[in-house]
């Protein structure tokens, strides 16, 4: 038998006998004969260690790894050692959600730890175990939404929220009936007179902004709680988790829910995952928050200890009426997120996004010392990320063609001559310097 | 473990000024985010260094079990071994840095795997195509049925508001119909935990949008009836959704989409191996049979005529629901499986999982309630105690088990039984593991006969015992700031 | 007059005011209750329609209003203590609703049709 499976024939001989079996067909005597399967699959045979290794090494062949000025929601951050050590150990690894606190208070704890930095990062008071990614956490937000305004199923989302989170919105929204309706831009930013005007009626039961938004500007969202709650809507911030120690937070601006991808904490690309939503709401919204949360409280010998809480709004007691269908946690990932936290503190977190803004500063300005582009929207403020706009007959796909020949990706295209370009603490000045040369030259 | 040193939380171990990061000197000028913009309140996380980062987390890790740790009979979860070799091919140093947006030029050699898994999921779940964003299983119910939704709205048929769910499925498929914006209609199960057809028939008609089922169901029994059910949902004009969560049987036996389901999803962290990593990330595929390739979700990953592979976004597709094409490193996790199986050993998976579950069943049996009879798949529900006068109850056997070195299985599932005790072995299991389990639960039975209190106080030996549930919902406690 | 919905809540009935709470059965089927989810003073309730929650550590429940009216008062007390509903629910009452329609009254269930209901 294959090496993962134990049974040797005399074990299945001597076990069908106690099942009162002949064979391991009888066992399945309840399936109609013609639904049964009679050929085996039209799959790959058995491969050696050796040949799977080799299979992969192929598909590996059949990519790149670039130096990465793409940003778009995915970052390139460096990952430190430590957390795969960490996060491979199967004690981690391999065990289920902790049902029992007895024998999981290593998942409890840690997802305790992960709730206590993502309620520090975003400034509100509570914080689920993670969800998925940031786009279906911004949609879980927007449901959530729904369900704390009772009768109300009208939400608004900026222009200015990354294109394919608004997009998972918009499936979210279409199928739970919710009306999600479209703040539009002005100059790289939300239009503050538009979003007033859209909250006039009453009807809104949540707001949908980004900091940073999808073109890397430090938006000004003063007033925007203070009106949401006098309309009695709730303000959701969509903010890349990282970014949370250099910009004003959604705790700061008064938001009622915060939610995002949590990827740019160190987690690899991954050609898109698995990564990590986060959503962290007040403490009066506690209940209302889907997802999984970890509790702390005292064992019969009065240690501290800690549980799966406020199950009861959850699926598998709730099922149709529950807050939500997410019966999981990213688990690993949360790991990953709390092992890297630890490790960069706030000093480290605050020097990741000084060499991220500083460098796309520099950057910014190198490429448009070029001649060959220039930023698009100047006078606002943006951190590591921005949009540059290429000159008359350049296009953003030759930029990327240009780069791809000298192992850079340029950036992600947003309209024929437009670039969203994202800095990191992964490439150097001498990257940068390269990247503006490569321009200079087209 | 030391307590004092490494009982403790990360928090309890920061010391201001230490550090565990290492970055690169910042050589550019500073730039500064304009006042009223930037963060002003002082960030709280620990400040730790790397050997006290790590020794706190490999303490930390001895507090919990695992698959690698012990038997894991958990029903519906599908405990299985998770192969080593499938995390070292997840994490391929050059697979592990692309970029979701990076040209395409650049990534084939994962698109191709997405695509050749995609193409192994089809043939083993009998449908024409999968997609792989969605995350876990909840996530590829919910997309299975837009995709449903996207179907009947794409034939005008707005009539079409109901999704059918048996009394004994998972908790997330009414959650995941209601979040589709579908109402619940319950079907009966009969005395053997089977869909009733004749309560079937009488619920379906022109609103009815898709019956959900899972088979063989919760309680591990076949839907031998399901030709039956399957042509009478169609003939309703609605589709068939099949609920993989209990898939592991059906491999080399059986192909959802040869029994008349139309949509599917599989958990890949159930069936093919992938670990759970203590509640995600998972993986949860949805296939279709041919005609509802078109609405899968966007994007799509396909080969084109000159053997290149594109991932493309398409107006006919429900929509996107990822960011986008799902937990791709968990999907190569499931390929290195099914190339470390072949077609040749897949097709036992099936078997033996449910021969190992037949043989702890016939083997409690009577000690146990077993309230189906029939050969069961690859799991099987006790209601409680044969013997119910001791007043122990199926927490108290869980909790017992666990001083034996066992997780507990899945409880108080489904809601079918008062006292559900649903037992899931799995066939990467030994005949010596399913021996030791069967003599631990042999024990526990004849504890409760004689000295039901030991069983009643359990556990005994774990870290930690009788945590304080009711407290903890009472007054949420949920960030070290609240501790303090 | 106390009067019953068959998803056991019960409208105590006083001049044109209802005292709303959970019947002794449901208080006992729940265990302890951790939380009361409750509307805000002013809020419109609808008879059949949903008002708020109840959650215990093991299940949560809707809480359907049996008659329409305004809340006039919520139970404050519940906020801190939520497991006095254990203690008497009947004597715990969640919201007080002045009826708009007190016709209503006529479709609830009586003690004896809702003693019935609870086995």
């Amino acid at each position: 038998m294959h090496r993962y499976l134990p049974h040797t024939e005399q074990d299945i001989e001597q076990m069908l006998q106690a099942c009162h079996a002949k064979a391991l067909d009888d066992l399945y005597c309840d399936v109609p004969a013609e639904l049964r399967l009679k050929r085996d699959y039209d799959l790959p045979a058995e491969m050696s260690e050796k040949e799977v290794r080799d299979f992969f090494a192929s598909l590996r062949d059949d990519c790149r790894t670039l130096t990465c000025f793409g940003g778009a929601g995915f970052y390139d951050h460096y990952s430190p050692a430590v957390i795969s050590a960490i996060t491979s150990r199967s004690e981690f690894l391999t065990a289920y959600t902790p049902y029992q606190p007895e024998i999981s208070q290593g998942t409890l704890q840690y997802i305790f730890e992960y709730q206590s930095m993502m309620t520090a990062l975003t400034g509100l008071d509570v914080s689920n175990a993670s969800m998925y990614d940031g786009a279906t956490a911004t949609a879980e937000a927007m449901m959530m939404c729904v369900a704390a305004a009772r009768k109300k199923n009208r939400v608004l989302i900026s222009a200015t929220v990354n294109p394919i989170v608004a997009d998972v919105c918009r499936t979210y929204a279409r199928y739970h009936k919710i009306a999600l309706e479209v703040i539009p831009e002005k100059d790289g930013v939300t239009s503050r007179a538009e979003f007033e005007e859209m909250m006039q009626a009453g009807d809104v039961a949540g707001v949908i902004v980004a900091a940073p938004n999808y073109y890397g500007i430090v938006e000004d969202y003063a007033g925007y709680a203070d009106l949401c709650h006098s309309k009695k809507a709730l303000l959701v911030m969509n903010c890349p988790a990282s970014a949370l120690a250099a910009v004003r937070t959604p705790g700061e601006w008064g938001a009622d829910i915060a939610v995002g991808d949590a990827q740019s904490l160190g987690m690899p690309l991954n050609y898109g995952g698995p990564y990590l939503g986060y959503m962290c709401t007040t403490k009066a919204l506690i209940r209302k928050m889907p997802g999984r949360i970890v509790g702390a409280t005292k064992d019969r010998d009065g240690k501290r200890v800690f549980v799966l809480t406020l199950q009861a709004r959850e699926q598998h007691i709730r099922r149709e009426k529950a807050t939500s269908n997410i019966c999981s946690n990213q688990g690993l990932m949360a790991l990953y997120a709390t092992v890297y936290l630890s490790l960069m503190g706030p000093e480290g977190l605050k020097q990741v996004n000084a060499l991220s803004i500083d460098g796309a500063h520099y950057l910014a300005g190198q490429l448009e010392s070029t001649g060959k582009m220039s930023l698009q929207y100047p006078d606002k403020p943006f951190a590591y990320e921005f949009l540059m706009r290429l000159s008359d007959g350049i296009t953003a796909d030759r930029v990327i063609d240009a780069c791809l020949a000298q192992g850079i990706f340029a950036g992600v295209k947003v309209a024929d001559d437009m670039l969203l370009i994202a800095c990191t603490e992964m490439q150097t000045k001498a990257d940068m310097d390269k990247y503006a040369s490569i321009v200079n030259s087209l | 473990m030391n307590r004092d040193l490494y009982g403790k939380l990360i928090f309890e171990l920061s010391h201001q000024g230490r550090r565990g990061f290492s970055l690169p000197r910042n050589e550019f000028p500073a730039y500064e985010i304009p006042a009223g913009l930037r963060r002003e309140t002082p960030l709280g996380l620990p400040q730790v260094d790397e050997p006290t980062v790590v020794r706190h987390y490999t303490n930390s890790s001895n507090n919990n079990f695992g698959v690698d740790t012990g038997f894991y009979p958990l029903g519906s979860c599908t405990m299985k071994y998770n192969p080593k070799i499938n995390d070292e091919m997840a994490a391929d140093p050059v697979m592990s840095r692309l970029h979701p947006l990076q040209p395409q030029s650049t990534t084939q050699g994962a698109l191709k795997a997405y695509y050749t898994l995609q193409q192994m999921l089809s043939e083993i779940g009998g449908m024409a195509e999968f997609t792989l964003n969605p995350f876990a299983g909840a996530h590829g119910e919910l997309t299975g049925l837009m995709t449903i939704h996207a179907y009947h709205d794409s034939r005008e048929d707005w009539a079409r508001t109901k999704v059918i769910v048996p009394d004994s499925a998972h908790g997330t498929n009414p959650a995941s119909a209601a979040v589709c914006g579908y109402e619940i209609v319950e079907v009966k199960s009969m005395a053997d935990g089977t869909v009733d057809v004749a309560d079937l028939k009488s619920k379906l008609g022109p609103d009815i949008a898709a019956m959900m089922m899972t088979n063989p169901n919760t309680v591990g029994m076949f839907e031998k009836n399901i030709p039956e059910i399957a042509k009478a949902v169609h003939d309703c004009g609605a589709l068939m959704y099949y609920d993989g969560a209990n898939l592991n049987p059906m491999l080399g036996v059986a192909r959802p989409g040869d029994m008349g389901f139309d949509v599917m999803h599989i958990n890949l962290h159930k069936t093919f191996s992938t670990p759970h990593g203590g509640g995600g990330p998972g993986s949860g595929p949805v296939g279709v049979r041919a005609g509802l390739e078109q609405f899968l979700p966007n994007p799509r990953v396909v080969k084109n005529a000159d053997g290149t592979y594109s991932a493309i976004c398409d107006d006919s597709a429900l929509g996107r629901i990822s960011s986008w094409i799902g937990n791709f490193a968990v999907d190569l996790r499931a390929l290195s499986y099914i190339l470390s199986l072949g077609a040749e050993n897949l097709k036992m998976v099936g078997p033996l999982s449910t021969l190992n579950a037949n043989y702890i069943m016939h083997a409690l049996r009577d000690l146990y309630l077993l309230p189906i009879e029939g050969p069961c798949k690859h799991e099987f529900v006790f209601d409680g105690l044969a013997d119910k006068s001791t007043g122990v109850t199926t927490l108290n056997v869980a909790k017992r088990l666990l001083d034996f070195g066992f997780h507990a299985p899945t409880i108080y599932f489904p809601l079918l039984f008062h006292e559900s005790l649903m037992i899931e072995p799995t066939e990467t299991e030994s005949r010596e593991t399913l021996d030791a389990f069967i003599a631990a639960m042999r024990q526990i039975a004849k504890e409760a006969a004689e000295t039901p209190d030991l069983v009643k106080d359990a556990p005994h030996n774990t870290p930690i015992s009788h945590p304080d549930d009711t407290e903890a919902a009472l007054h949420p406690v949920v960030t070290w700031a609240e501790l303090n | 007059m106390t009067k019953y919905l068959s998803s056991h809540e019960y409208a105590r009935v006083e001049g044109n005011i209802a005292y709303v709470g959970i019947s002794p059965y449901a208080a006992a089927q729940l265990g302890n209750v951790v939380y009361v989810d409750m509307p805000e003073v002013g809020d419109d309730v609808e008879a059949g329609e949903d008002f708020g929650a109840i959650e215990s550590v093991k299940a949560a429940s809707d809480l359907y209003a049996p008659v329409s009216g305004a809340v006039i008062e919520i139970n404050e007390a519940l906020i801190d203590n939520p497991r006095l509903v254990n203690e008497d629910p009947l004597a715990n009452w969640i919201i007080k609703v002045e009826m708009t329609n007190p016709a209503e009254l006529d479709e609830l269930l009586d003690e004896e049709a809702y003693a019935s209901v609870c086995h």
